[in-house]
């Protein structure tokens, strides 16, 4: 049976957790345990340490304490020491080895192991460049609580805005107070939130829902992973006062299955809610009753689609269908719902706590509030980051990810996964918001930033989304399920060295087509890419079909090897060749036959002399 | 609330339409036609094919990119426009995709001129093939003795989906995979002849293209024909009279009884007969059946079987109502089994020398023929069947010109029929045929009012009540009518749970009947809107039957002849022989199965 | 007419006892609605696939649901198998961070290694080997999983013999320890 919990007992327990934390003998481990800390190898830390100290079992206060990501993955694992009153201190790149050393000298001996910190220079987390320019918000729990104790949300304030909602407000003030965050849906098209629930909110029916949408699909992004692993009661408080607003009992979250350690996560985090009475009936002694079921999705892009994603809780293929009617009217079961994606529902707590003014505080005018980003590609630091809305690419770029790696020169900025577009040296300078975004011709999507480099080829990239998007179209409409499959072909008969420049005006009127004509939103955007390179690389596309030729050669049909003078005709390459399409004889200059040539590489890589150049 | 009206403007045409009108339901009230493929009215309204795309403004505010008229709902104020270069631009591109991945062999395809694509593509000037490339991979299942399924041409418009779901609620064929790989089919790859299909046809009703078809006798019926060692009779059932006009231009609804009959005469038809003769018989045994039942305490409620559709159904998912089931063959087989005896004895010609064909409006017959059950010594019952629309093709093939034929009569002995077995080819005709014998057989008087309304008309399930004399008792005998398979399941259910007590059911797999099965003339998803085909082709029928002297199936002559000469007494040992059968569970997706396509 | 033997093979037979498993789970979740992808699911945690023979008792246990549907549903998710898979996953991330990084070359030299076709299982039925979406692990780019072990930033695909040996030699450990056992048993 649900213990009642009220306002009281949260507080209570926050001051419980809080006094723990701040006596002087406390000692917090933090130890990063999102998939990519688990990836690196984070558990045989854990265990490691938790070993270790169950050796001495004469220091008290001190946890261990499983976190989710700080955002720096490439430092993983990490373990960070909080004690009261002391400046904190991060391990980075530990072993199970260095922890054993940490608990012993730092833990037990209260001497940090400078040499384990960041360079070796005793620097933190929040020291780095990459989190200068960040606000945290969405993530401000990820990397300091355990999500899987309920009693560190509650003292990081979880559930007060529940308790507010749900004893202080009615669901039209929580409503308005949404309207007048301004927060837009961060999974993509950037739809207000507030607007979003007061549409289902009018609606009469015997039941309504809300979704979690955190079939995070776009390749490249991953934030709602991490804020589902490093913070999961934030998620489940937010469908609830959705619930309440809209006058649901019912919430789904639909997530990839892919994502093992957020699934077990919600699961704890659900279970910990329920047996507080914070899901179930009458929440809070309120009259409003809500509970919390998960859906896994089974392997489709397409169900992040809102229509895909309710055909999919259905147990039926995830097939979009036509909007309107709108979820809001006719959704899961026909009956009204609202879907919100993982980051967006993660800012509604502090916006219900904190006001709308307080949200409005960062992002610009239209865009209020931050934005994650996942960070990656050719960057010298990848990871999560948080920023208001409005700082530039630019910043996002160089200035937290440290701009691009081996002196190469930055191309282009992928943002919205396989639905969004490039973004090229001359709009770095635009602040980043969902307008701003769509005016240039890509969009927002989840957030996944992928940094491209002199060595990536446009016309390749465009390729590589398309092959993506055929085999993720739910092949119900005809635009979508054929169109962008001649797109696709098109765009291989271009990089294998057959395209003609009347393929470049085909490949534009086919994809306005598709834009205009699909039925859901990943037919509608699935040739941005196409036409973001088309629009700021046609050079590229041109000198494939005109001059057949590759410029930042990655196309194979389109490269030339060629042995240069210099070759001192040592053999190796024509020994190497797998086609034997080199010819030579000793200390002669060799020669690739270019008709048997299949540009493979192998002889450019075997070459010690420099000696081939591939153009 | 349709009462509501709104005001519309569509290429600058302006229109009051009720408020639940889609834009392409008001379209036409302002004389405006949009293109449509997967659009089929109630059945298939997802917006797949994206031809009915058009600009659409809403309170002077345009809609994003290009809606979907068939779905998107009127609003006041709407302004629509479906005459731009932009829309036509689309209509044309999206056309030429499904081109690009259809065989295009319509000159030989069995749909040429009844396709509705093939129309679309002459209706927009379609000229241009831009997008050839790698096509879907080419499955021909032609392994089931009533359906070919032919994915080369499939435009994946999903009608033959949700027919199969939402009129049968079986769900054979289903979209398999996804993105470009998607195609229509069955499980695990297997031919549709071994899974839970019933051949009802109602997929190849719905089916814009020639992806889903009929298996073909009209071969096999012309070389027949042709020999002249053979004595080839041919039987029409009741629904294909209501239809066949429709194939030679004549409006839905009228019968075209005569010209049908002299149409086959001139094919080269030895023998023109008519399986309302065998359906007046089958009212002989099926009557005294139900009789017989009701008296001696037989399970109940006798539920018929002329539908072999729903036989196939209720064998593979109802095995517990086999003994339920009528015993009696349907009037195709009845008929087959008393050409080869009784009739091959009267005109001296062996049985072997007698090729029996069929003109149904049905599919699954074709499967209920090759049933091996279905033979008495050793002769096949029925040779051929042919399909209202196979028919068509042969009097085309034939070059007769069919609205210049004579009215003409159908031959002795097998040819008689009363109003009784017209009906048959309607929901609630066999239970009305039933009706009429057995109320008279009961009270032993002719009674006169025989027009039982309240079984007829197109809802899916239909109750009445009679109180007739059993035994010594009146008896007030229960009776349920219900058409279409998805509401045959919940009539099933709903006897099973003990809700509901019936003492005779009458079953068809067809909505509205045979009038309107599997084999019946293609009519476009565009002619769908407007008119009720069940209504309309059962309304001939109806007319028919009030047009003719005998109305009920004990006055037929011939068939009174028939038990005088030959059977002696309905039910009896000879009847038993020839025109009873017997049912057993089958089974469905069997792993041995070494052919898949 | 093709023959085509997706789904079948070794056979589950109707009596194995693994579907007593599965319908405690479905009695679990009976009367709510939408159950039939959670269903194949569990089954496919069962299995390890979702061949006919299971489809088809799924069917009949639901009721609802024709083999058509199922089979509909297990292959537009990427999720299912119908056919056996190997005793070790191999899943190349072709996410968009991976893919700029060089993804393709380790999918290539898995190929080329195992002898298999993405999709497909190596002879002597040690691998499967796929190409996923995004593991969401972009930082370690390029990435491959092998089961739930993840190999980061493996720019260098001569580790790929050396990755693999181990799964190898973990089976022959096995194996070894397999007839170590049988041996103590018969003696």
């Amino acid at each position: 049976m649900a213990a009642k919990t009220t306002l009281e007992t949260l507080q209570n327990i926050k001051q419980e957790v809080l006094a723990q934390q701040e006596a002087a003998d406390s000692i917090r481990i933090l130890v990063g345990m999102g998939t990519c800390g688990i990836s690196a190898g984070a558990i045989d830390v854990f265990e490691a340490m938790k070993a270790e100290l169950a050796e001495k079992k004469d220091i008290e206060n001190v946890q261990i304490i499983p976190c989710g990501c700080a955002g720096m993955c490439t430092y993983e694992p990490i373990v960070e020491v909080v004690v009261p009153g002391k400046k904190r201190v991060t391990y980075v790149h530990v072993t199970p080895a260095m922890a054993e050393e940490i608990m012993y000298k730092h833990i037990l001996g209260g001497d940090p192991v400078v040499k384990y910190t960041i360079d070796g220079e005793f620097k933190t987390l929040s020291e780095q460049n990459f989190y200068k320019k960040q606000k945290r918000v969405v993530l401000k729990n990820c990397g300091e609580i355990n999500p899987e104790d309920i009693r560190e949300y509650i003292s990081k304030d979880g559930y007060q805005a529940l308790a507010k909602a749900v004893l202080e407000m009615t669901p039209e003030d929580v409503i308005e107070t949404m309207k007048a965050s301004g927060l837009r849906g961060r999974g993509g098209g950037g739809f207000p939130t507030g607007m979003k629930w007061s549409f289902a909110a009018p609606n009469k029916a015997d039941q309504k829902y809300i979704i979690c949408n955190a079939d995070e699909g776009d390749p490249g992004a991953f934030m709602d992973r991490s804020v589902l692993e490093g913070d999961p009661h934030a998620v489940l408080e937010a469908m609830a006062i959705g619930g309440y607003a809209i006058g649901a009992s019912k919430g789904f979250i639909y997530v990839r299955a892919e994502y093992p350690v957020a699934v077990q996560r919600l699961m704890t985090a659900i279970h910990q809610a329920r047996e507080m009475g914070l899901l179930g009936q009458n929440i809070l002694g309120s009259k409003f009753s809500f509970d919390i079921d998960i859906r896994l999705g089974a392997g489709a892009f397409v169900c992040g689609e809102e229509t895909a994603l309710i055909a999919s809780i259905e147990g039926k293929r995830g097939m979009s269908r036509n909007k309107p009617p709108f979820p809001a009217k006719e959704g899961l079961w026909g009956k009204p719902t609202c879907i919100n994606n993982v980051e967006t529902l993660a800012n509604i707590p502090q916006i219900i706590l904190n006001g709308a003014d307080w949200f409005r505080g960062f992002g610009t005018e239209k865009s209020p509030g931050t934005k994650v980003f996942a960070l990656g590609g050719k960057i010298n630091q990848t990871g999560l980051v948080e920023v208001p809305m409005g700082v530039t690419l630019r910043e996002v770029i160089y200035d937290i990810g440290e701009g691009i790696p081996d002196g190469k020169a930055f191309k282009a900025v992928q943002t919205g996964g396989p639905s969004g577009g490039c973004i090229t040296t001359e709009n770095l300078d635009i602040p980043i918001d969902f307008d701003n975004l769509v005016a240039i011709g890509s969009m927002m999507g989840s957030g996944g930033m992928i940094v491209m480099d002199e060595d990536n080829c446009m016309v390749d990239i465009a390729r590589f989304f398309l092959d993506f998007t055929v085999d993720e179209s739910c092949g119900k409409c005809v635009p979508c399920r054929e169109g962008t499959k001649r797109l696709h072909e098109n765009l291989i008969k271009i990089t294998d060295g057959n395209g003609t420049p009347e393929d470049l005006d085909k490949l534009e009127e086919l994809a306005d087509n598709i834009k205009a004509t699909s039925l859901c939103g990943l037919g509608q955007t699935a040739p941005n890419p196409v036409l973001s390179t088309l629009k700021h690389f046609r050079d590229e596309y041109e000198a494939h079909v005109n001059d057949k030729k590759c410029p930042a050669l990655v196309c194979k049909p389109l490269l030339t090897f060629e042995i240069k003078d210099d070759c001192r005709g040592c053999t190796l390459c024509s020994r190497m060749c797998p086609v034997r399409a080199i010819e030579g004889e000793t200390k002669k200059v060799h020669v690739i036959n270019q008709d048997k040539c299949t540009k493979c590489g192998t002889c450019l890589t075997v070459c010690k002399f420099g000696s081939i150049i591939k153009y | 609330m349709a009462n509501n009206k709104v005001n519309v403007t569509i290429n600058g045409v302006e229109v009051q339409v009720p408020e639940d009108y889609t834009v392409l339901l008001a379209a036409r009230e302002a004389g405006i036609d949009i293109p449509t493929l997967c659009y089929l009215k109630d059945i298939n309204e997802v917006a797949a094919c994206r031809l009915c795309v058009c600009e659409a403004e809403v309170n002077g505010r345009p809609m994003r990119n290009l809606p979907t008229a068939c779905v998107l709902k009127v609003e006041d104020g709407m302004v629509v426009r479906t005459d731009t270069d932009r829309v036509r631009k689309a209509v044309k591109m999206n056309l030429e995709l499904i081109l690009a991945n259809h065989n295009r062999e319509c000159l030989t395809c069995t749909r040429n001129q009844t396709c509705e694509l093939q129309k679309l593509c002459y209706e927009m000037g379609i000229d241009m093939e831009r997008f050839d490339g790698e096509k879907r991979t080419v499955c021909i299942d032609d392994l089931s003795p009533s359906i070919i399924r032919d994915s080369s041409k499939c435009v994946l418009c999903g009608r033959c989906v949700s027919a199969c779901a939402k009129i049968q609620n079986i769900s054979v064929l289903e979209f398999v995979n996804r993105g470009v790989n998607t195609k229509v089919a069955p499980g695990f790859g297997y031919s549709i002849k071994d899974t839970d299909c019933i051949y009802c046809g109602q997929c190849i009703n719905v089916c814009p293209v020639a992806a889903i078809k009929e298996k073909e006798h009209i071969k096999d019926v012309w070389a027949a024909i042709e020999d002249p060692e053979k004595h080839v009779v041919v039987q029409t059932a009741p629904a294909v009279r209501a239809a066949l006009g429709e194939e030679f231009g004549v409006e839905m609804g009228q019968a075209v009884t005569g010209k049908m009959v002299s149409a086959l005469r001139r094919l080269g038809f030895d023998k023109v007969f008519d399986t309302n003769f065998s359906a007046d018989l089958t009212i002989m045994e099926e009557g005294y059946e139900f009789i017989n039942r009701v008296k001696n305490g037989g399970t109940l409620p006798l539920i018929t079987s002329c539908s072999p559709g729903w036989i196939k159904y209720c064998e593979v998912f109802w095995p517990e109502f086999i003994d339920n089931l009528s015993t009696c063959k349907s009037p195709q087989q009845m008929f087959g089994a008393i050409t080869k005896s009784y009739y091959a004895k009267k005109a001296n010609i062996r049985p072997e020398d007698i090729v029996c064909v069929s003109v149904m409006p049905c599919t699954a017959k074709k499967a209920e023929c090759a049933r091996p059950e279905m033979q008495v010594d050793g002769h096949r019952d029925v040779d051929y069947v042919l399909t209202t629309r196979e028919l068509a093709k042969m009097i085309n093939e034939a070059r007769i010109i069919f609205d210049k034929l004579p009215e003409a009569e159908p031959d002795s002995i097998l040819g008689e029929y009363t109003g009784a077995g017209v009906i048959f080819g309607a929901t609630g005709g066999v239970m009305e045929a039933a009706l009429r014998t057995v109320a008279d057989v009961l009270t032993g008087e002719d009674l006169k009012d025989i027009d039982y309304e309240v079984v007829r008309g197109i809802e899916e399930f239909k109750q009445a009540s009679v109180t007739l004399p059993i035994g010594d008792k009146q008896v007030e005998v229960k009776v349920g009518v219900v058409s279409s398979i998805s509401a045959a399941e919940k009539v099933l259910t709903a006897v099973k749970d003990g809700e509901l007590d019936l003492h005779f059911l009458e079953v068809m797999a067809c909505p509205g009947g045979c009038v309107h099965g599997g084999g019946q003339p293609h009519v476009s998803a565009k002619d769908r809107i407007d008119k009720e085909v069940r209504a309309e082709r059962a309304k001939a029928l109806y007319s028919e039957d009030k047009r003719l002297p005998k109305r009920k199936s004990h006055e037929n002559e011939e068939v009174k002849a028939l038990y005088d000469e030959f059977l002696k007494d309905p039910n009896g040992p000879i009847a038993h022989k020839l025109l009873h059968t017997h049912y057993a569970e089958k089974f469905i997706y069997m792993p041995d199965v070494d052919e898949r396509v | 007419m093709a023959k085509k033997a997706n789904g079948t093979g070794d056979c589950i037979k109707p009596n194995d006892p693994r579907f007593k498993e599965l319908k405690a789970y479905i009695d679990s979740v009976r009367g709510q609605q939408g159950i039939n992808i959670m269903v194949l699911q569990e089954a496919q945690r069962i299995f390890g696939y979702v061949p006919l023979e299971v489809q088809k008792w799924i069917s009949l246990e639901l009721d609802d649901v024709s083999v058509g549907e199922l089979y509909g549903i297990s292959t537009f998710y990427s999720q299912f198998n119908l056919t056996k898979q190997g005793k070790h996953k191999i899943s190349v991330c072709l996410g968009t961070a991976c893919y700029v990084k060089g993804a393709q070359a380790i999918v290539e030299a898995l190929q080329q290694q195992l002898d298999v076709e993405v999709g497909g299982i190596s002879e002597d039925g040690m691998f499967t080997l796929e190409a996923t979406r995004c593991l969401g692990c972009c930082s370690l780019a390029p990435v491959m999983m092998i089961d739930d072990d993840v190999y980061a930033k493996l720019y260098d695909t001569k580790q790929i013999p050396e990755i693999l040996d181990k799964y190898y030699l973990e089976s022959e450990l096995d194996e070894e320890m397999d007839e170590a056992i049988e041996s103590e048993v018969d003696a």
